[in-house]
């Protein structure tokens, strides 16, 4: 609520307009993710909803905001855990198959969401400052 | 099979995009266009007549499934696809930064 | 069949204006148009999944495509090497026209797939109670295929990375 008054971004109404919308994004990248194998849906496209929506968070608010919600550390530790997980489901899988939460229905779509959605936003990211530099060296 | 023969016109247009024109980021369009083009070849070949798509349902009336592994191969296309538009634009965008315009003619004379 | 030849024409025609608009703002959103008229073609062949796909990728590859090109708008020149550049694309579509007439021949004709390979899959689906047979595909049958699409992705966030890299800057205001 405070980020509206500032004067960085978009306008009052692009900026109320993504306050409400965003945690909705977010729900509908979690549900294409996990319902992916009772329709269509998956991991990848999930993920792209979810780095989507951080993508609408700077394109209405600027950078700073963006980047005071989602730390960079947080982005690498997250993208991390979420390899490590992978690599134990390969090597290790059949500790899995007893527990239903981690059967590899829902596993291996959540880290690849996880993956995609920071790894796309990282790359957002890169672009957006590198064409900001470029603006400030002419 | 006019159906094929307009999706090789769509893949023509591509070629003569990223062959004929001198703008990089047309270039990279035109990639994208023949990226377009080889996905709906895939899936075009898959496609049967009145069948429907490969999901399982309790009430299933139509037996028949469009063939499924055309489709899962396009799944990853799509993605390399998509890595491929983001890893030409960022040298797209460096070039540009290091040389002031998009002419690939230019680019070639200030170099020497 | 008459809805997939009007949207592939729809295609053909967005793609033209693509490759020959002046403006490359213009010439971009019209690669968007392209996109999205091949989720609706992707609709119109039953395949949902890839449907989402498409439109989810053609959104976020459109969103950086403008992010490239804004503030950028050159004019856009044709002249110069016009023999060679002319020639060029003839030869390679004679080359590539006379490959995909090889390939025609031996395809099967439009709506009636050989599904060899295909009923294996689906009899394997229908044995492990999952309904989307294309997500069975990826996550059971061919699991190797998943794990080389997120390595390249990958590959592609540390090439981006490495390319976007300031060089002699302090790296405090970057991710």
């Amino acid at each position: 609520m405070k980020y509206i008054r500032e004067d960085k971004g978009m306008t009052l109404i692009v900026k109320s307009v993504t306050r409400l919308t965003l945690g909705f994004i977010l729900l509908y990248g979690i549900y294409i993710t996990l319902n992916g194998h009772a329709g269509p849906g998956g991991g990848f496209a999930g993920g792209v909803i979810v780095a989507l929506s951080f993508v609408h968070i700077m394109l209405a608010f600027g950078k700073e905001v963006a980047l005071k919600r989602l730390r960079a550390w947080l982005l690498r530790v997250s993208i991390g855990i979420a390899a490590l997980i992978f690599l134990y489901v390969a090597v290790i899988r059949s500790s899995f198959v007893s527990c239903p939460v981690f059967s590899t229905e829902v596993i291996i779509p959540l880290c690849e969401m996880v993956i995609v959605g920071g790894g796309l936003f990282a790359i957002f990211i890169a672009l957006v400052l590198l064409s900001k530099g470029d603006k400030d060296a002419e | 099979m006019t159906v094929y023969i307009l999706c090789l016109i769509l893949f023509s247009i591509g070629l003569y995009c990223v062959v004929r024109k001198r703008n990089l980021i047309k270039i990279i369009i035109g990639i994208g266009i023949m990226d377009y083009a080889v996905n709906l070849f895939f899936v075009l070949i898959g496609y049967r007549e009145g069948g429907r798509s490969p999901i399982f349902a309790s009430d299933q009336v139509i037996d028949k499934m469009v063939d499924p592994l055309p489709q899962s191969l396009v799944l990853t296309s799509i993605v390399i696809g998509l890595a491929i538009t983001l890893l030409l634009v960022a040298i797209a965008i460096r070039i540009y930064e290091k040389y002031g315009t998009f002419d690939i003619t230019k680019i070639n004379k200030l170099k020497g | 069949m008459v809805e997939i030849h009007l949207l592939i024409l729809f295609m053909i025609a967005a793609a033209v204006i693509a490759v020959q608009a002046k403006d490359l703002l213009s010439s971009v959103i019209a690669i968007g148009a392209v996109g999205i008229g091949l989720s609706m073609v992707f609709l119109a062949l039953k395949a949902p999944d890839l449907a989402i796909m498409q439109l989810v990728v053609e959104i976020l590859s459109l969103i950086i495509l403008i992010r490239a090109t804004i503030r950028k708008d050159l004019p856009f020149s044709v002249s110069g090497r016009w023999f060679f550049n002319t020639s060029s694309v003839v030869l390679f579509l004679i080359v590539f026209l006379t490959a995909a007439n090889l390939a025609l021949k031996k395809t099967s004709s439009f709506g009636s797939p050989a599904m060899g390979t295909a009923n294996i899959y689906i009899e394997g689906a229908k044995s492990l109670k999952v309904a989307n047979v294309v997500a069975s595909i990826t996550l059971h049958f061919r699991a190797l295929d998943t794990l080389g699409e997120v390595t390249i992705l990958f590959t592609t966030i540390v090439g981006v990375l490495a390319i976007a890299r300031k060089v002699g800057h302090e790296k405090a205001d970057r991710s």
